[in-house]
Order: C-alpha cells, then sequence, then structure tokens
C-alpha cells in the first residue's frame, strides 16, 4: 500500500493553487492545439517546451504544465476528426471512421461528448495502471547494468517505427541520423571534440529543443505553404444542437470502453507500439466482437469511444516503460522524454527512488488534468470547435513566429535559429519521403546516455564485447529487439492494405 | 527516383562521416571503447539503411509543382532573413514583416495580410514581453 501513500504524498504537491492554475492552462491550451487539425500532440508540445522552459518555472509545475498541454492534445484530437474528417495525428485517425459519419448524421454533438467520455475512462484507468505497474517494473529495471541499458535503447530504436513506419530501412536511417546528431560535440568522456569542425557553437553539442522544434513546428508551415489555400476547412460551421450523450449511448458503449481500456493500456506499455496501435487495435477488437449490423464505419457510437478509450488509455500506458526505465513506448512519449530531460529530470528506476515528488507529483497531475479535461471538454467543447474556424493562413505565421520566440527566449543566439530553420527544411524532406521523425528525436535524445553505457558495460569488462549480451535480461531484451524489429515487417504485411484503405477519405 | 537519392546521399553521408569519426583525436586517458567507435557504428548502421533504401526505393512521393517549389524556398528565405533582422531591427518590427509575409504567401491578400502580421506581432509582444517577461529580442528602438 505503500503505492498508494506516494501518491497522496504527489496529490500534496499537485494540490497547490499555482499548480492547478498550469494544469487548468495547460489543458486548454493543449485542447486547442489538439483540435487544430495538422498539429498533433507531438508538434504542439514543441512548441510549447523552451517556450515553458524560457518561462524558468521549476521542475515539477513546468512538468505539470507540459504534460496537461499533452494530455490535453490527446483529447482535443478527436474535434477535428469528428468534426472535419482530418485527424491531427495518427492516433485520431481510427476516430475519423465514425466520428465523421456521425457528424455528417447530424450527431457531432453527441460524438463530442461521447469521444471526450471515452477519452476519459480510457486515461484515467490507464494512469491507475501506471500507478500500479510502473513501481513493479522499477523493481525489475534496479537489477539493470550498463549493458542491459545499452540493449534496452537499442530496444527502443528497434521497436519505435513499429507499424506506424512504412518501411524499417527508413526507420534505421532515421535512427542513425539523430544518434549521428548526438555525437556532435565534445565526448563526456575524454574531453576531445567530436565532429565539431572547429565550430564553437557546436562544442556543447545540439540542444535537442532545437532540433524539436525545427523538425516539427518548422517542417509543419513549410507542409502548409506546399497546399497553400489559406482558408478554413469548410466543414467547421457544423452547427452543434447539442453537446451531450444520451444516457442510453452511454450505456451501449460502457463494455467497448472498458475492453478499449485494456487493450490500449496493453498495446501502450509494449514497447514501440504506443497510442497508434492501441486505437487501431481497440477499433478492430471492437468491429470484431459488436458489429453485428455492420454499421461499423457509418457512425456507430461505439465505433467513436472505442478507439477513444483505445488511444487514451494507451497514452497512459506508454508512460510506464518510459518512466520507470527511461524508455519511451511511442512518439509523443519521444517528446514528453525530451522535456523531462530539458528539465534536468533523467526517467528511470533512479527517479523513483531519488526525486519521489517529482515522479509521483507528476502522476497526480495526470489524475487532475484528466479531470479538469473531462470538465472542460465536455459543457465547454463548442468554444474549441470555434478555434477550428482560424483560417491556417493566419495561425501558421503565428505558430511558425511563436517557434521563433521560444528558440531565441531560450538561447538569444543567431546561429541556433538558423539551425532550427536547417532542421525544419530537413524535417520538411524526410516527411515527404515517408522517413519517421520520431527516430531521428529519439537518437538526438538518446544518443549519448546511449553510448555512455555502451562505453561502461566495456570499461567494467575490460574490452570484452560478449559482455553486451552477456546476463540473461540482457539477452532476452535483445530477443524482444530482434522481435519487435522483425515483427512489423512480417505483421505489416497483413495490417497495412487495410490501414492505407482507411486513410482515404 | 527520390528514394534513390535519399539512399545516395546518406551513404555519402554515412562515408564522410565515418572519415571524419576515425580522424578524431583519442586523449591519453581513454577506456577501451574510445571516442571513435560509437560513431564509426552509428556511420556503419546509416550506410546499411541507405544501401537498402537505394535498391529497394519505396514508390515516388508526390513532390510539390516547381511554382509551390518556390514559395517554400521563399518562405525559408524569409526565416534567415528573420533571423538576421530580429536583432537589428528589434522583435515588432521583424516579426510584422516576417508573418505578414508568412500569412500573405499563404493565401491571404496584401492587406489583411499586413494586418495578421501586425496583429501577431503586437499579439505575441504583449503576451510574452510584458506578461510573462519573457526575453525577445530588442532593437535600437527598444522594442
Amino acid at each position: 500500500m505503500d503505492v498508494l501513500a506516494s501518491l497522496a504524498d504527489g496529490f500534496a504537491v499537485a494540490l497547490t493553487w499555482q499548480n492547478l492554475g498550469l494544469a487548468l492552462l495547460g489543458c486548454f491550451l493543449g485542447t486547442i492545439i489538439g483540435a487544430l487539425p495538422g498539429l498533433g500532440p507531438s508538434n504542439g508540445v514543441a512548441i510549447l517546451i523552451p517556450l515553458a522552459f524560457t518561462l524558468g518555472l521549476p521542475a515539477t509545475p513546468a512538468l505539470i504544465l507540459l504534460t496537461s498541454v499533452y494530455y490535453g492534445a490527446m483529447y482535443g484530437g478527436r474535434i477535428s476528426s469528428i468534426l472535419l474528417n482530418i485527424p491531427g495525428d495518427e492516433p485520431a485517425l481510427m476516430t475519423t471512421l465514425d466520428g465523421y459519419p456521425m457528424t455528417k448524421k447530424g450527431q457531432a454533438g453527441e460524438a463530442l461528448a461521447l469521444s471526450g467520455i471515452a477519452s476519459f475512462v480510457g486515461a484515467f484507468f490507464a494512469t491507475w495502471g501506471l500507478v500500479f505497474l510502473a513501481p513493479q517494473l522499477v523493481k525489475v529495471a534496479l537489477l539493470f547494468g550498463p549493458a542491459e541499458y545499452f540493449a534496452l535503447f537499442t530496444l527502443a530504436f528497434a521497436t519505435l517505427g513499429g507499424i506506424a513506419a512504412r518501411n524499417q530501412a527508413k526507420a534505421v536511417i532515421a535512427a542513425a541520423l539523430g544518434l549521428g546528431i548526438a555525437m556532435v560535440g565534445v565526448d563526456h568522456q575524454t574531453g576531445v571534440p567530436r565532429l565539431t569542425f572547429g565550430e564553437i557553437h557546436l562544442y556543447e553539442g545540439i540542444d535537442f529543443l532545437i532540433a524539436i522544434v525545427g523538425l516539427f513546428a518548422i517542417s509543419e508551415v513549410l507542409l502548409f505553404l506546399e497546399h497553400a489555400k489559406g482558408e478554413a476547412p469548410e466543414a467547421s460551421t457544423t452547427k452543434l444542437s447539442r453537446i451531450t450523450a444520451p444516457l442510453s449511448m452511454l450505456k451501449k458503449t460502457t463494455g467497448t470502453m472498458a475492453r478499449s481500456t485494456v487493450i490500449g493500456f496493453v498495446s501502450g506499455v509494449l514497447p514501440g507500439a504506443g497510442a497508434s496501435l492501441g486505437s487501431f487495435v481497440s477499433y478492430t477488437i471492437e468491429k470484431r466482437l459488436s458489429d453485428k449490423e455492420g454499421t461499423f464505419g457509418k457512425g456507430d457510437p461505439r465505433g467513436v469511444a472505442a478507439p477513444e478509450a483505445g488511444n487514451n488509455a494507451a497514452a497512459g500506458g506508454a508512460l510506464v516503460p518510459m518512466l520507470a526505465l527511461g524508455v519511451p513506448g511511442s512518439g509523443t512519449t519521444a517528446v514528453l522524454l525530451a522535456m523531462l530531460m530539458a528539465l534536468n529530470i533523467t526517467p528511470g528506476p533512479l527517479l523513483f527512488t531519488q526525486q519521489p515528488d517529482v515522479v509521483w507529483g507528476l502522476i497526480a497531475a495526470l489524475f487532475i488534468g484528466n479531470i479538469m479535461l473531462l470538465l472542460l471538454n465536455v459543457p465547454m467543447v463548442g468554444l474549441f470547435v470555434r478555434v477550428l474556424q482560424v483560417p491556417t493562413k493566419y495561425l501558421m505565421p503565428a505558430v511558425a513566429m511563436i517557434a521563433f520566440v521560444g528558440i531565441y527566449g531560450l538561447t538569444g543566439s543567431t546561429f541556433d535559429l538558423l539551425l532550427m530553420i536547417g532542421f525544419g527544411v530537413g524535417g520538411y524532406l524526410l516527411r515527404k519521403l515517408d522517413v519517421p521523425l520520431v527516430p531521428v528525436i529519439l537518437g538526438i535524445l538518446l544518443g549519448n546516455i546511449m553510448e555512455k553505457s555502451m562505453r561502461r558495460a566495456l570499461t567494467i569488462s575490460d574490452g570484452d564485447y560478449s559482455v553486451l549480451w552477456g546476463s540473461p535480461i540482457a539477452i532476452t531484451i535483445w530477443a524482444l529487439a530482434i522481435a519487435g524489429f522483425l515483427a512489423p515487417i512480417i505483421v505489416g504485411r497483413f495490417l497495412r492494405p487495410r490501414k492505407d484503405a482507411t486513410v482515404s477519405p | 527516383m527520390s528514394d534513390r537519392i535519399l539512399g545516395g546521399t546518406c551513404l555519402v553521408l554515412a562515408l564522410l562521416y565515418i572519415y571524419f569519426a576515425t580522424q578524431v583525436r583519442v586523449g591519453f586517458i581513454s577506456d577501451p571503447m574510445g571516442p571513435k567507435a560509437f560513431p564509426i557504428f552509428i556511420g556503419v548502421v546509416l550506410a546499411l539503411g541507405s544501401i537498402y533504401t537505394l535498391l529497394r526505393p519505396d514508390p515516388e512521393p508526390v513532390w510539390p509543382k516547381l511554382g509551390r517549389f518556390g514559395e517554400i524556398v521563399f518562405a525559408v528565405v524569409v526565416m534567415i532573413a528573420y533571423t538576421y533582422a530580429l536583432p537589428e531591427l528589434g522583435f515588432i518590427i521583424s516579426t510584422t514583416f516576417a508573418a505578414g509575409f508568412l500569412s500573405w504567401r499563404l493565401g491571404a491578400r496584401p492587406l489583411a495580410a499586413a494586418i495578421a502580421g501586425v496583429g501577431i506581432s503586437l499579439g505575441i509582444f504583449v503576451v510574452f514581453r510584458l506578461i510573462l517577461k519573457l526575453s525577445l529580442a530588442i532593437g535600437p528602438w527598444g522594442f
């Protein structure tokens, strides 16, 4: 029961007026970011991290603000999916399948309310799962040495592409690019500069915040320019008659939400799978189980509740390996990991023993954020819908300028702004070429720790490379990594054609 | 073709990377692995991924037409100019121009774009400078 005692301490941290205010602000901003078509949790949070950082907030309040933004964006993604048939990011894709048909049937309000409640159920119970599962995983993780950590980081890369990436070779290229960028700077072990070409600005390495903002935010602006029409999506004028879900609809979807929460949570915990798999599998299984009359895809409420509960539960589940092992399970948790590292917090087993107030404060903040999101999202969804009416021709310049403000406020250096633009152009090209961006970010984030673990393991073994697979735990992790890398190639053949079929409107 | 260019470029990059990694000087005190091995290993991984992409390219992505491509290049030039203008002209003036340009190229009429530029610049200034006390670039006139 010491878990509950720790959680109570966490609530004591999170329940100050300042932190509550920050949570509310974060939830509000996050929902808006998630609701805007094209801006998902990863690029939304990416723009706000440097800003939160320059405000000079202490670690816990900053963490509360940013996790609220993160959870808020996960919630908000459903709004543009349901109203406009435009998913803000991949996990929100499945919600379009039945959400948009519900809108066309004139049930937009019901769909929004139902999806808000399903999101809450998924995220709330997943957070409980996190409370009980993460400390157990920490006990295992405390047995890890540097060799096991090296294997674990490899596992993160091997599985991160997952089913999201169409081509594992491109995920390999992306990871190598990220790791390669991480090597730039002075080597921490020996103090020799590496790959700096004498450029003084590069001695401290490339700040991953600059890379993240460039890759996600600036490249997004460039993508918009490619298709510039600048008009607000037409369907945003949809009239919302009522924004409540009738009791009968809730009753009908109770079982759906329960099943999808469990499925979503498990997919979230599995390394590399994340929210996309959570919403995808929840929807598919629910369709198998309940679609007796063939109403799925034509505006069945269960088809809205399943992916929303699944994707938000997966977001909670993905936090388990991230907090307990320091290894992100999905794209958005990779951005969250960046945020923690920017605050000088290194997730992993030691975090639970050395800074319990941070961990439990964060978990308590997740609970609070969830309740706030439910209260904000169900009655006030009409307000967020208005935001969708801001045309991109005014929105995207503001996004670009805020990205500049964030990085300039952080470093005050022209060189870093140019670097950010460079990452933006690179990110644009990579996105066009279907090279996933998340492994790049993960490489920049984990490169140095990964190298450090490998070198430490080899120092202990006096240069004997077999130490890297010298323990049963390490062998297990390597086996998982190989399976995780090969599985999408094999399983993907079966899943992909159907998934592609769902993308076309 | 795009993927072959990607694979080829990354392969050259990998070889250069490995070359530069071998040029890293090793200090007196070093661990068994040293500062060279890991970057070389990354270069090899990049080369493998590149070779696969070179040999087995994906279908061609949809590239923008030349005109739209010009828009993207133009926007990048505006952003670079903005970067250099920030410390010289200050936040408000540079941001008004940069945001206005982007808004115009994203499809706003010139007058609306100009208003958007002023609005975005003043809006960010009020929120981030006056309320949140963030340090924005201060030009010769103090704003």
